[in-house]
């Protein structure tokens, strides 16, 4: 790729992650103002999420970033061998371990009844308060996942494509590692932190 | 409500707020007027003054393309009044949203596609409003389904009505006669069909109206004080505080802190929020998990009248 | 001569066309479609208002027939038309590149906007949806069963063409400017087209998430407007207005930036203060982000809180204010033309001034509390969205026609067209402004007898209006065949478009890459 159209592709990778930032800004309004109005309730409610599995995830996506950015910085020498191939295929499957470790999360969850809908049950007062924690984790995690599967699917990409445009699927991987780090505390720590 | 000019330019202004909103209005229809005349006549002079086809020759050439002082001056000019504009309209707009003492209290319930009143001595009606003629009244709102809105023009008056919380409007009518009712806020089918009639009558004639309702009414006061006792709130919200709840002497306006510290006060929204939501936000020192919710054994009405009557408890001495 | 247009002729080459300007012939038919199903929506629901009564469409129609108008005119021709057309024709030809940053996305965009247009119409056939434009929930996610998800699904997918297309532009203006081209040499419109692209760009994902929101509540009860779950209703409405007010900026800036073009070739003049004229666009896409709660007054939010938003919104008229000034001077001493795109271009100031002072009144809360959703505030949009954005796009699609075809129209039955469609234009809106003051609400099918004879004439207006509109139409398209030859100026504009290339330019736009050595507007 030559100077002129890397830069347009790192230009417009970083307009479209403004974009995703306004996107991702409105679901995190809404969390902060329910729980601004129940906080008793989403204490309670982020007891119930599966603390292991969420560190782990985010050990494995801060990883996976890690390997991004190798891949990246193989691919600046401006002659990437198959190191650069190795980082990638690394990245996409950390990524893919995310969203194993999520579906388990998942079945966790469902088995508790804590799946908003019909099947949500939820002894005391809180019921109600604890089910929009639920709904807001179940969207937000669900959206956040979705961009998961499009960064690995793209990150596939650049390593059997040539002239793929490496630095900006590396943005994108890394933004979507920061959302993750912004929805980790919302979601797991709100009581478990002294 | 018929008896106007066959074509109306203007709605009747029969509240004490009328005036005063149109006053600002033709004000700035005047302002707008004359910017609106001065462009639109300063361009029509230019296009043929300085038109390129003029047998003698154009009259345009050469001109400077920007000038400091002039885009200071129209961007101060139009500023100023702007500001000017504000300050005005928003101390009128306090005024017309702080309500004086004293005032008459109905409550206003809407929903898909009728306006439910109910006044003080517990007298209803559905799509019509009386009130007296020189007395403030405060409507106390809610909707039973969806956002409608209460609209009456001759008072230039408006209020959103939400379904989950109270809103409040006030108004003192200055003039007899009939005046339209409307739903502002679009609400599905009927919501053209969601009109009725405000009556403003002399005070006496008021009075009697009230007193003559169709069917034997309770008062909300009644109603409220029968329904505490049916549902037996005061087993637990002992006068004393020490019981299971709070004590509700005194209740209404009151600051309470809430178990997360906040402090907030007693307000209508709030009561009825613990009466239908009781677990959502906890008093300090009570347990969250005690009080059940009556959410499916009150109507919006009985909510309205329960608390009524929650206002009139007095604090301990 | 090979010319864009004869660059291939297959019916694939120009459905898989990178080329921007056939893009923008693309936009140009989708938008001309939707705007006649928009307006013979507004067309048989101004029928029902001839009468008090209802006579024509009974209530349930009535109210699919005037969500459908605004959903198809807002989100299918207000927001992507100019940019869809005149952005993607003109902005790489304006700064002297061979095409936009990346030509694949800008179809892609299209194709978008086809797929949430094929969406919404298919809402309609299948039986309407009828929440208004604006989907106030809980109405929308609880109450209504209409085809409110399906219609959701076409506007949502239409987003990502606006956010698309926002990005493309805005990468092209900063990378792909031909030497010599500064930032303060480049004609205005593209100084409004950057400003409407970061309106794009930013808005667009609030409403795109909104609108998933609701559709999550309807399919999943998911509760977050709903207040017997503990949910907010007029959560949605901060966040609906949060785009949809900047999205009125995204709908008239592209305008602004058109009448800039057509008054300067046609006072054969510099634009009067030029950087205040660049600068307001990029003040009004800043402000027009804070001011979204003047649409909520009597919603329940606080007094402060109105005040605060009266305030901002008095602010954010004040560039548009300098806009209107700077082109009147811009007339002084000028060898003016009354074209017809000078006589679209002036008709949109008029008018433009008169919604934007009808603006100023609506920002004063308490003339707001008497006129909110009453026929006064559709009479003020309408005046900014057709008497400004629309005849904009006419007077651009005058102005660059011969350029984009090679063809010239009459210009008699253009100044024509124009004359009727202002008269039209004001005869249906002026009404309701007196409409909107006695007290008759929007979204009414039925109203007081004695307020007939203003529906009446509004209703008149609008048949007019709709003849107009077929006028451009009509001999827009005859020009095509008959029409005489265009040379590749036929204005004696200024420009990179018109002074560098032919008409209509070769598929690569310039015979060679041009270097810019002088301001913008340099009429003698």
């Amino acid at each position: 790729m030559n100077e002129r159209a890397r830069g347009n592709s790192i230009l417009g990778m970083w307009i479209f992650i403004a974009t995703e930032i306004v996107f991702f800004g409105v679901l995190l309004l809404s969390y902060a103002i329910y729980r601004w109005a129940y906080p008793y309730g989403f204490a309670e409610a982020s007891g119930h999420t599966q603390l292991l599995k969420g560190t782990l995830n985010t050990a494995v996506l801060l990883t996976s970033s890690l390997t991004m950015a190798l891949a990246v910085r193989e691919a600046s020498t401006g002659r990437p061998g198959k190191a650069q191939s190795v980082w990638l295929l690394a990245t996409a499957a950390l990524g893919a371990a995310f969203l194993v470790i999520k579906g388990f999360e998942y079945r966790a969850e469902f088995a508790e009844h804590l799946v908003p809908g019909p099947g949500f049950v939820y002894p005391g007062p809180l019921r109600g308060q604890v089910e929009i924690f639920f709904k807001l984790y179940f969207t937000l995690t669900g959206i956040h996942a979705i961009h998961l599967t499009i960064g690995c699917l793209l990150v596939l990409w650049c390593a059997r494509a040539a002239r793929a445009p490496i630095e900006g699927v590396g943005l994108y991987w890394h933004f979507v590692d920061l959302v993750w780090i912004f929805l980790y505390p919302l979601i797991y720590l709100v009581k478990r932190c002294g | 409500m018929n008896d106007g000019p066959l074509i109306p330019f203007w709605p009747p202004a029969a509240s004490t707020s009328a005036a005063a909103v149109d006053k600002l209005f033709l004000t700035l229809l005047a302002i707008a007027g004359l910017v609106a005349l001065a462009i639109c006549c300063l361009i029509l002079f230019f296009s043929v003054y300085y038109r390129a086809d003029r047998p003698g020759g154009a009259r345009g050439g050469p001109s400077p393309s920007n000038a400091l002082w002039l885009e200071i001056t129209w961007t101060s000019a139009t500023l100023m009044i702007f500001v000017w504009i504000f300050i005005w309209s928003a101390e009128l707009f306090r005024a017309m949203r702080v309500p004086p003492r004293g005032a008459l209290e109905l409550f206003v319930v809407g929903r898909q596609w009728m306006w439910k009143i109910q006044h003080q001595n517990g007298r209803r009606e559905i799509n019509e409003l009386h009130v007296p003629l020189g007395r403030p009244v405060r409507l106390t709102m809610t909707s039973e389904d969806v956002i409608h809105s209460f609209f009456i023009p001759a008072f230039r008056l408006k209020q959103d009505v939400v379904p989950g919380r109270y809103v409040t409007e006030w108004f003192e009518a200055t003039k007899k006669g009939v005046y339209h009712l409307y739903c502002a806020q679009y609400c599905g089918t009927n919501h053209a069909g969601m009109i009725g009639r405000v009556v403003v009558m002399e005070q006496g004639d008021y009075a009697r109206w009230l007193a003559h309702g169709s069917a034997p009414a309770v008062a909300p006061f009644d109603s409220g004080r029968a329904t505490f006792a049916k549902l037996g709130c005061g087993a637990c919200h002992l006068p004393s505080g020490f019981g299971k709840g709070p004590s509700l002497a005194g209740i209404a306006g009151r600051r309470v802190e809430l178990s997360t510290g906040k402090i907030v006060t007693a307000d209508e929204t709030y009561l009825r929020e613990h009466i239908l939501y009781p677990g959502r936000v906890v008093v300090a020192g009570y347990r969250g998990d005690v009080m059940p919710s009556f959410k499916d054994q009150l109507t919006e009405q009985d909510v309205m009248n329960l608390i009524f009557y929650l206002e009139s408890l007095k604090p301990e001495p | 001569m090979k010319s864009y247009l004869t660059d291939g002729v297959t019916v694939r080459s120009w459905l898989l066309t990178r080329d921007h300007k056939r893009i923008a012939w693309l936009y140009l038919t989708a938008a001309t479609f939707f705007f006649f199903v928009g307006g013979t929506a507004a067309l048989l629901f101004r029928l029902e208002l001839l009468t008090p009564h209802a006579d024509f469409f009974g209530a349930d129609n009535y109210n699919k027939l005037f969500t459908i108008h605004g959903i198809i005119m807002v989100f299918f021709f207000l927001i992507p038309s100019i940019p869809g057309v005149f952005g993607n024709f003109l902005i790489p030809l304006m700064i002297g590149a061979e095409d936009v940053a990346y030509p694949r996305i800008n179809l892609l965009s299209w194709y978008l906007y086809i797929g949430g247009g094929l969406l919404a119409m298919a809402a309609i056939l299948l039986g309407g949806v009828d929440t208004g434009w604006t989907f106030y929930t809980p109405l929308s996610s609880i109450y209504l069963n209409t085809y409110v998800t399906l219609a959701i699904c076409g506007i949502f997918i239409n987003g990502f063409s606006s956010i698309l297309t926002g990005l493309n532009f805005v990468t092209t203006i900063h990378r792909l400017r031909a030497p010599g081209l500064y930032w303060h040499r480049l004609p205005l419109f593209i100084w409004s087209m950057y400003a409407t692209s970061v309106i794009m760009i930013l808005g667009t994902p609030v409403i795109a998430i909104t609108l998933l929101l609701v559709v999550a509540e309807r399919a999943l009860h998911l509760g977050i407007f709903d207040p017997r779950l503990g949910g907010d209703p007029l959560l949605f409405q901060h966040l609906f207005w949060a785009y949809s007010h900047p999205a009125v900026y995204i709908m008239i800036l592209p305008s602004m930036g058109v009448v800039n073009e057509i008054i300067a070739c046609f006072a054969r003049k510099r634009i009067f203060g030029y950087s205040f004229v660049a600068y307001s666009s990029l003040f009004i896409a800043i402000l027009g982000f804070l001011v979204w709660g003047h649409h909520m007054f009597v919603s329940g939010m606080s007094m402060y809180a109105g005040m605060v938003f009266s305030l901002l919104s008095y602010l954010v008229a004040v560039p548009s204010a300098i806009k209107v000034f700077n082109w009147t001077a811009t007339l002084y001493r000028g060898r003016i033309t009354l074209s017809t795109p000078m006589l679209y271009a002036l008709g949109f100031i008029g008018l433009f001034t008169m919604g934007g002072l009808t603006g100023i009144m609506l920002a004063a809360l308490p003339v707001d509390v008497h006129v909110h959703d009453t026929y006064f505030v559709i009479a003020h949009f309408h005046y900014i969205m057709v008497g400004g954005a629309v005849m904009g796009y006419l007077g651009a699609l005058h102005f660059w026609w011969p350029k984009m075809t090679g063809r010239m129209y009459p210009d008699n039955w253009g100044r024509l067209a124009a004359a009727i469609l202002f008269f039209g234009f004001n005869l249906t809106f002026f009404p309701q402004f007196i409409l909107g003051y006695l007290g008759m609400p929007r979204r009414y099918h039925a109203y007081p007898p004695e307020l007939q004879v203003w529906n009446v004439l509004s209703t008149a207006g609008a048949s007019i209006l709709g003849v107009g509109y077929l006028l451009p139409f009509a001999y827009l398209l005859w020009s095509l065949r008959w029409g005489a030859r265009a040379g590749p100026n036929p204005w004696g504009a200024t420009g990179l478009e018109w002074r560098k290339t032919s008409s209509p330019p070769p598929t690569a736009n310039f015979e060679e890459s041009p270097v810019v050595t002088e301001e913008a507007y340099a009429y003698e």
